[in-house]
């Protein structure tokens, strides 16, 4: 527990009053708002007040459960993406083996800490597996898209997306400006994950604003109709200005204040460009938004593509800066945590 | 041990296939019904059925060949549990027809799920209904033909495989057809047939 939870309350209670304030503009016949950006926005802030709530209470139970759940999310977003890309027979055995085997590989290996080989096992091991299983099945008619497909689904859904579960892990050290060295930095790294969720989150709602309000210069019309260059440009320096303001209210991280603003702007841009990759992928296969792929189901696809993108980049940043390793003497590991929350981390894959 | 078995089973079927269920133009009822879907996977019938609410799933029957459901404990296991209506497609016979078979099971509370074209298509097309609906339909014209597409199962589960990969499915109920007073066979057929299409597209 640290500063962090009284973040994360202040999130949820924010979106719930967001929330409730959207519900009733709706109820509202005389309201000059198109009912259409309003129900945009309310189903915004309801996946994050989803989001966000699942968040906290595994946070707040194990690490091993915050870790299973974003394996579970893992495992729901690369079903709908396999069921928007047309595969064929041929590929059922690599299918499997990319659901069930590398994807509770990958989370397994993040519950117990496994560095060098979470970072490699679906680039090096997967990649390679993936086309020599698919040879192996026999078909080779549109060979290199459809091994193109898997690998990518795998990489987005899967291996990019842990990397904000393995925020975790991280062992980091903070620069102590009055002793001018670094230090161990001791706060629970729960607030590195919060840090994180909460300034993609913003970036998106800011995004979505200035896209509304001042938008002119749309990027890319065929791939995304509603996404402009002053939306980009808008949302990466606000968010960044808010990342400032998180870490001087809330330090929940151990960058600086301007080093916190940095890492707030990478987020949103890395964000922005997850929408736009995800939007040139369903404009493609002519889907509008994966929850409609198939009706009924929330598209947790549509919610996660900003993260996905931004956890690789803001993971590894976070390391090479601010690393305890190098920097600080003695690191003490917590092993019996690591091997509870590797056998945790399986549930979701066995039910 | 079958009130635990046949839920857990159930819903099973709906995680591994991801089943939607989308009823269009018409409400689930109790009353006797035929629902009529195209076959392209193993599974059809039982997530078909999983998929049906609880208290409609008991009266209802999956019609199914024997030659595959008796094979294996499993599948023995399995027509158990489900409840399935099994047909002897090799030894059908005038005396014997299954037709009168599937009538006199269901009497008049049971519904039945089947399959009229018979063996799953492979190339992907729904292949032409075989007559049997049409011989249903003439015995007992006070029976609701549902028309029932399943989309994606084939590639849940495709022919000849054994593990499922659980991608996203749907299943799409329409609205009742009956047997038009002197419409022919043919005609009949083609039109049932047109009906499970129709529900691809909506």
């Amino acid at each position: 527990m640290g500063y962090w939870t009284v973040g994360l309350v202040l999130l949820v209670c924010s979106l719930g009053i967001l929330l409730a304030a959207g519900q009733t503009l709706k109820r509202k016949p005389e309201s000059h708002i198109d009912p259409a950006i309003l129900r945009n926005f309310n189903k915004r802030v309801t996946s994050w007040l989803t989001i966000c709530v699942l968040l906290v209470v595994a946070l707040m139970l194990h690490r091993g459960v915050t870790i299973a759940l974003f394996g579970f999310v893992s495992f729901w977003a690369l079903r709908e993406f396999i069921t928007m890309t047309p595969t064929r027979r041929g590929d059922h055995r690599t299918l499997f083996w990319v659901l069930f085997g590398f994807t509770p590989l990958q989370y397994v290996l993040v519950g117990i800490d496994n560095y060098d080989l979470f970072t490699i096992v679906i680039p090096v091991y997967a990649s390679l597996f993936i086309p020599a299983r698919i040879a192996f099945a026999g078909d080779h008619k549109r060979f290199l898209e459809r091994t193109a497909k898997i690998q990518f689904g795998l990489l987005i859904c899967v291996y990019s997306l842990s990397h904000a579960a393995a925020l975790l892990n991280l062992n980091l050290a903070k620069w102590d400006s009055s002793i001018g060295a670094w230090e161990s930095w001791t706060e629970d790294t729960g607030g590195l994950l919060f840090f994180f969720i909460a300034i993609v989150q913003v970036s998106d709602m800011l995004h979505f604003l200035w896209d509304r309000l001042f938008g002119r210069h749309v990027i890319a019309p065929a791939v995304n109709a509603t996404k402009t260059w002053e939306g980009l440009l808008g949302a990466a320096c606000c968010t960044s200005l808010v990342g400032m303001v998180i870490q001087v209210l809330l330090p929940v991280t151990p960058f600086t204040w301007w080093g916190a603003g940095f890492m707030a702007l990478i987020i949103s841009v890395m964000a922005s460009s997850g929408s736009m990759t995800m939007s040139a992928i369903k404009r493609d296969r002519g889907v509008k938004e994966y929850g409609t792929l198939v009706l009924g189901h929330a598209g947790v696809l549509d919610r996660i593509d900003s993260i996905c993108f931004a956890a690789p980049i803001f993971f590894h940043l976070t390391r090479y800066f601010t690393n305890a390793e190098g920097r600080v003497v003695d690191v003490a590991i917590d092993q019996s945590a690591a091997v509870i929350s590797m056998g945790m981390s399986c549930i979701p894959f066995m039910a | 041990m079958k009130q635990v078995t046949v839920p857990v089973l159930a819903a099973l079927a709906k995680v591994l296939s991801g089943a939607t269920v989308r009823w269009i133009g018409c409400e689930p009822d109790a009353c006797q019904r035929i629902y009529f879907a195209n076959h392209t996977s193993h599974l059809d019938a039982l997530v078909l059925w999983a998929s049906l609410p609880k208290n409609i799933r008991n009266l209802t029957r999956p019609v199914a060949a024997v030659d595959y459901w008796q094979s294996g404990p499993v599948r023995r296991y399995m027509a158990t549990v489900f409840n399935v209506l099994l047909i002897d497609r090799k030894k059908i016979k005038v005396h014997n027809s299954p037709i009168d078979m599937m009538l006199r099971e269901i009497g008049d509370v049971n519904s039945l799920i089947v399959f009229p074209e018979g063996s799953r298509n492979l190339s992907g097309k729904m292949g032409e209904f075989k007559s049997g609906l049409f011989h249903l339909a003439k015995k007992r014209p006070d029976l609701e033909l549902m028309p029932v597409y399943i989309d994606n199962l084939n590639r849940v589960m495709p022919k000849g495989e054994f593990l499922p990969v659980p991608l996203l499915s749907c299943i799409s109920i329409g609205a009742p057809i009956w047997l038009e007073s002197g419409e022919s066979k043919a005609e009949f057929l083609q039109r049932a047939r047109k009906s499970v299409l129709k529900m691809k597209d909506s």
